[in-house]
């Protein structure tokens, strides 16, 4: 029953975000229901979808698909890549930091 | 991406995040950097869902209903209203329906789209309410999920099964257990889980 709130640490950043992004106006809540659901249909059509990672992964794509005009696919990727490189070149157990450029 | 085999790197560098974990915090960097998102804001929203907002909300606000029959009429009367001035709004400003559980209707909560869920009374919502196969079952076959919930309805009751929208939350109110007459708000909330405000549980009798 005690269940945590959130199974994994970037389902709350990224539940965080939308909801911080909806208020400062970005998109309103209904048009992302709507972005939502639809992604939610296309991840559950070659899967049962649990309701965990899975549904947090539809989550991500609808963000991504909601800020496609401010927040480029590209831009993400980059990102992504830095942050990932950021992992690999910091000691175990010492902040992890992007590296700037 | 090819590796160098002549180092052992295990545990030398920081756990690497999953790959969607990466893609989040890019996101956040990304949008920090265009002034969009202030990480401090995004920290006190986390922490209001983790540690501040969850079903002891809703219980407070059923407890009350069943000791107070004005503040019940007009919760069942005008839902948003009666849970606004107990402080439980919607941050999306979406309406709160609260719909009745008798012995005639047994009502249950699903969102058929997504996710939808009074957050400012529930928290969040738990993975087998965001499962394809609740989503999909709720309104299909109520009963063989209710069922499986382990809830067992009375013969006269009638399953009714709300859909939630981005606009309009529901919150069930469930029937007041035997044997909790002369039992304060506070005790009579400790008797309120989480499911059976989503209507996949009944409210428990006073433990014997």
């Amino acid at each position: 029953m005690d269940e945590p709130v959130f199974s994994a640490p970037w389902h709350a950043q990224l539940f965080a975000l939308t909801v911080h992004l909806s208020e400062a106006g970005h998109f309103s809540w209904s048009d992302w229901t709507q972005t939502f659901g639809a992604a939610l249909k296309r991840h559950g059509l070659s899967k049962e979808l649990d309701g965990g990672d899975d549904y947090f992964a539809a989550w991500l794509e609808a963000l991504e698909v909601i800020l496609k005009d401010v927040a480029g696919a590209e831009d993400i990727a980059s990102l992504t890549d830095q942050w990932r490189r950021a992992y690999l070149n910091t000691p175990h157990g010492a902040p992890v930091r992007l590296a700037a450029d | 991406m090819p590796h160098d085999h002549d180092h052992d790197h295990h545990h030398a560098h920081a756990v690497l995040p999953s790959e969607p974990a990466l893609r989040v915090k890019a996101l956040e960097t990304l949008l920090t950097e265009k002034g969009l998102v202030d990480p401090a804001a995004l920290d006190a929203i986390i922490d209001t869902y983790q540690n501040k907002i969850g079903p002891k909300n809703g219980a407070e606000v059923v407890a009350r209903a069943w000791a107070d029959p004005a503040f019940k009429a007009a919760l069942l009367a005008d839902g948003t209203a009666a849970v606004s001035e107990m402080g439980f709004y919607g941050r999306q400003g979406e309406h709160v329906m609260v719909v009745e559980n008798t012995p005639e209707v047994h009502n249950m909560v699903v969102c058929t789209l997504c996710s939808c869920y009074p957050w400012p009374l529930l928290g969040i919502p738990p993975a087998w309410y965001k499962s394809d196969a609740y989503r999909a079952r709720a309104v299909r076959e109520p009963r063989e999920v209710l069922a499986e919930f382990g809830v067992t309805l009375l013969p006269t009751q009638k399953v009714r099964v709300w859909d939630s929208t981005a606009e309009m939350r529901y919150l069930v109110l469930p029937m007041r257990p035997e044997g909790t007459e002369g039992l304060s708000a506070e005790d009579l909330a400790t008797l309120v889980s989480r499911d059976s405000m989503v209507g996949t549980g009944l409210a428990q009798g006073p433990a014997t």
